[in-house]
């Protein structure tokens, strides 16, 4: 007997899945040339909520970092696009880079005071932050203290000289922006930070005793999508045009509806957040003009997701039909074994095959 | 004397602040939870108040006799059907759902009221004052505020530390398992606990709409002062968390009085000041 | 109430923890008045059994009776209101609570029989000077004397100990034991779970022996040499 046990990464779903991916990836990066306008605007949405709740389920979802205060560095960073550009001449897309860089700065003070806050404290924390964020620019007159300013006309004519080319700018940032979030998500998870990851995670304690160093790790990852979370924030007042402290900051809108997609999507599962902003794009199409009930129901809805299926949709996908989009898992291969048969049905093997996130 | 006048104030409005802590410090010291939805319930209260006080003409004070029953059954309901479902995991799933709970009361009451400021009407209540000696005058209702938080706070040490039910409150804050071997129904108490919380809240909620105008999105700013003033004064001592009410008070009415915009940030800037500088706030019992 | 009968049964117990099983078809039964002691290296499920027959872990209904009525399954609190009480392992003292407290805690149930406060400290005299300090501040056999003193005042027809020996000095387990036997001498039937196999040969009427989540041996101590016990502790 010479076949030796193998570990494996993809299966094949997730290699059909990356093969849809890039051929999806071709078409919207052609999508300039065949979408209206309007439809752009929807796809920079879109892309501006899958990185946010990517960042966010990193955050929380894999780190155990409970934030309700990234909403701060999403103002943070579309404040600092506004400065650089107004008052630097900055060109708007490197502004967008940049303002990522000043929020991932102002994450180092705001982690070594929060992280002394433990659990649903350390949530409130974040939010308190936030808050003060948005105050402290609610006084700032140069940006239009509290009702805000627009982007001058030479700062928006920086972008690109013609209109549809402005949208076209925009629309090609938010698809790198998304697409790297998503490559680097992917990329730490895989690597031995992502085991590191889910160890803290599951268990602060053990993850400790095997020589992981929690606090650095979870400042670096707070750090990390700090930055992020700026430069989408840049990239949402740059598509609008506009800022305000309300807008900019807004709990409901970068926090309560990114919670939301990653809840139903699926916590702690790369493929969450995808799956997420998929059903809520949906359900806002659907529902949006009920007002405060559209906002019950998703209040609602993830109420009940988080007690009946806390690993979301695709928690139930994994779990039901064994379905991983993204390959992070290492599953041993035993001899003579089919490779998408249900590592369950084999008793001998349940509990090992399924190792890591 | 306008300096002094000013900390007079904050004091009271400590006394506001710990009554919204208190229901708050109570759940979390019983069961470990933040309940993120608490501002929002403490604005429910106010608006229950309202629809009574409208429907029979009584005082808000006098409101009271009904809306703090129904604010503790639901809160016993809450803690039952939902809450409690949440609790035996990790620390994500509470915060999940508080806030999932949270998101709906928000725009349940937008539905229900509108987005209206609105006001109890509490007569007299709202204007007299008493003179001091020195030129002063303070508010009869801060300092009503402040009394009542001083005999809730009072009356919850007291259940706390001399009744069996504190006793089986403390016991389960220590260890849930092994107080289920005494007999205790964990699901049954964390229930009383939210009940009595949210009695608490009711009160709260009451001075609250008497004092200010209020309108459905107010509660998570409110949350916010209760977990600060829990924070700043220590987690775990009652007496901590009406200090760091107090202090919290201080801390926003001196911010007003330099500016009124820096009301609210003054006392975030002292809540996280404390944190850097004491982290455990000032009285703290629970790690 | 049948009057004939084991007092607690368990028939093809099984427990898990999540994925893992740790116990496997267990047949187990205690009779009215006996000392049972049960014996079993680290890990062997000598508490899991301990935590099945409390309801700390689920069973099935039928899989454990006491007093011929099926208490499988039941919440832990109706458990003790139905007179099983339990001395966990490591004590698990309430830190919050001083001594009489963590004893009055014990009364929660309600249940009525002999044991109160005053008879508590007469069985354990000294605690009675120490009745408002913090029950964690005692001394390791001091603190096992509450918490057995705990498990009492719920006034139980059957008291399980979960290795009540762990940590403490040979003098002091001896005086433990000693009152362990007047308090079975009183009517209490006794479940001993023990990692000293001696000791609990000495003080049980009859002794199960568990490897592995398993019943590997099970008799009289008079019955079973001490080679015999070691062999199916350690599964020789």
């Amino acid at each position: 007997m010479n076949e030796a046990v193998r570990i494996e990464r993809s299966t094949r779903i997730s290699r059909l899945f990356a093969a849809f991916g890039l051929l999806l990836l071709f078409f919207l990066i052609t999508a300039p040339f065949y979408l209206a306008r309007s439809e752009l605007y929807l796809l920079v949405e879109i892309f501006s909520y899958l990185a946010l709740a990517s960042l966010w389920n990193l955050l929380a979802g894999y780190t155990g970092l409970a934030s309700i205060g990234q909403q701060g560095f999403v103002g943070l960073g579309g404040y600092s696009l506004f400065a650089l550009t107004i008052f630097f001449r900055m060109p708007p897309i490197l502004a967008v880079l940049v303002a990522g860089i000043v929020a991932a700065l102002l994450a180092i003070p705001t982690a070594w005071v929060i992280f002394r806050l433990k659990g649903a404290y350390f949530a409130i924390g974040t939010w308190v932050v936030a808050e003060v964020y948005r105050l402290v620019f609610a006084q700032v007159s140069a940006l239009g203290a509290g009702s805000g300013t627009s982007l001058p006309t030479q700062v928006v004519q920086s972008i690109a000289p013609t209109r549809a080319a402005r949208d076209n700018v925009i629309y090609w940032t938010g698809l790198g922006l998304v697409v790297a979030v998503l490559a680097v998500t992917y990329l730490i998870l895989r690597s031995r930070w992502g085991l590191a990851l889910t160890a803290i995670r599951d268990s602060e304690s053990a993850a400790e005793s095997v020589g992981v160093d929690n606090y650095r790790t979870k400042f670096i990852i707070y750090f990390l999508t700090a930055g992020a979370t700026g430069s989408v924030g840049a990239l949402i007042s740059m598509q609008k045009l506009r800022i305000s402290p309300e807008a900019a900051f807004s709990v409901n809108d970068w926090t309560a509806f990114v919670i939301f997609i990653v809840v139903i999507g699926g916590i702690g599962r790369m493929e969450g957040p995808l799956i997420g902003t998929i059903v809520f794009f949906l359900l806002r199409g659907f529902l949006a003009d009920l007002g405060p009930w559209y906002f019950m129901l998703l209040g609602a809805f993830a109420i009940i997701i988080t007690l009946t299926m806390p690993k979301g949709i695709a928690g139930w996908l994994a779990e039901r039909f064994d379905l991983d989009l993204f390959p992070l898992r290492r599953r041993v291969r035993l001899p003579k074994q089919k490779s998408n048969e249900n590592p369950s049905k084999n008793p001998e093997i349940s509990g090992i095959g399924r190792v890591g996130i | 004397m306008d300096l002094v006048a000013t900390v007079v104030d904050g004091i009271l409005l400590g006394g506001l602040y710990a009554l919204f802590a208190s229901g708050l410090s109570l759940i979390f010291g019983v069961m470990r939870l933040v309940n993120i939805a608490h501002g929002d319930l403490i604005v429910l209260s106010a608006f229950i108040a309202l629809v009574v006080t409208d429907h029979f003409g009584v005082h808000p004070l006098v409101s009271l006799v009904l809306v703090v029953p129904f604010m503790a059954l639901l809160g016993y309901g809450l803690q039952r059907g939902i809450f409690n479902r949440a609790l035996d995991s990790d620390i994500l799933r509470p915060v999940l759902v508080s806030f999932g709970v949270s998101v709906f009361l928000q725009n349940a009451l937008l539905q229900t009221f509108s987005a209206d400021s609105r006001r109890l009407q509490a007569g007299n209540l709202e204007t007299l004052h008493l003179d001091l000696p020195g030129g002063m005058a303070v508010g009869v209702l801060p300092c009503l505020m402040f009394m009542v938080a001083l005999v809730v706070i009072g009356g919850l040490q007291l259940l706390l530390y001399h009744t069996e039910l504190g006793r089986a409150f403390r016991s389960v804050s220590d260890d849930q398992q092994t107080a289920q071997l005494m007999g205790i129904n964990n699901a049954h108490l964390f229930g009383l606990a939210m009940a009595l919380s949210l009695a608490i809240v009711s009160v709260a909620g009451v001075f609250l709409g008497i004092r200010t105008n209020f309108d459905p999105s107010i509660g998570p700013t409110r949350m916010i002062f209760a977990c600060e003033a829990i924070i700043i004064g220590g987690l775990g001592d009652l007496w901590g968390t009406l200090l760091g009410g107090v202090i919290l008070g201080i801390a926003q009415t001196l911010g007003a009085w330099i500016n009124p915009g820096y009301q609210i940030l003054a006392g975030h800037f002292v809540f996280l000041a404390i944190l850097t500088l004491r982290p455990q706030g000032i009285f703290a019992k629970i790690r | 109430m049948e009057s004939n009968g084991p007092l607690l049964e368990a028939r093809a117990l099984t427990a898990f923890y999540g994925d893992f099983q740790a116990l496997f078809d267990i047949d187990f039964r205690i009779e009215r008045n006996e000392t049972v002691a049960i014996i079993g290296s680290n890990g062997a499920g000598k508490s899991t059994l301990l935590k099945s027959i409390t309801g700390l872990v689920r069973a099935k209904a039928e899989a454990i009776s006491f007093d011929g009525q099926a208490i499988g399954g039941n919440p832990p609190y109706r458990i003790v209101g139905q007179g099983i009480s339990m001395v966990p392992e490591g004590r698990r003292l309430f830190p919050s609570l001083s001594v009489e407290e963590n004893l009055s805690i014990g009364a929660y149930s309600k249940r009525q029989g002999p044991w109160n406060l005053e008879a508590v400290y007469a069985v354990f005299p000294m605690l009675k000077e120490k009745r408002s300090v913090p029950a964690t501040a005692l001394s390791g056999g001091q603190q096992q004397m509450v918490a057995i003193g705990r498990a009492l005042m719920a006034n139980p027809r059957l008291l399980l100990c979960d290795e009540i020996s762990l940590g403490l000095a040979p003098v002091i387990i001896k005086e433990i034991y000693a009152q362990l036997e007047g308090i079975s001498a009183n009517g209490t039937t006794l479940v001993i779970v023990e990692q000293d196999i001696k000791r609990a040969m000495a003080v049980s009427d009859r002794v199960y022996c568990i490897r592995e989540g398993r019943v590997v041996l099970e008799g009289r101590p008079r019955d079973l040499g001490r080679e015999e016990m070691t062999k199916a502790y350690f599964g020789m």
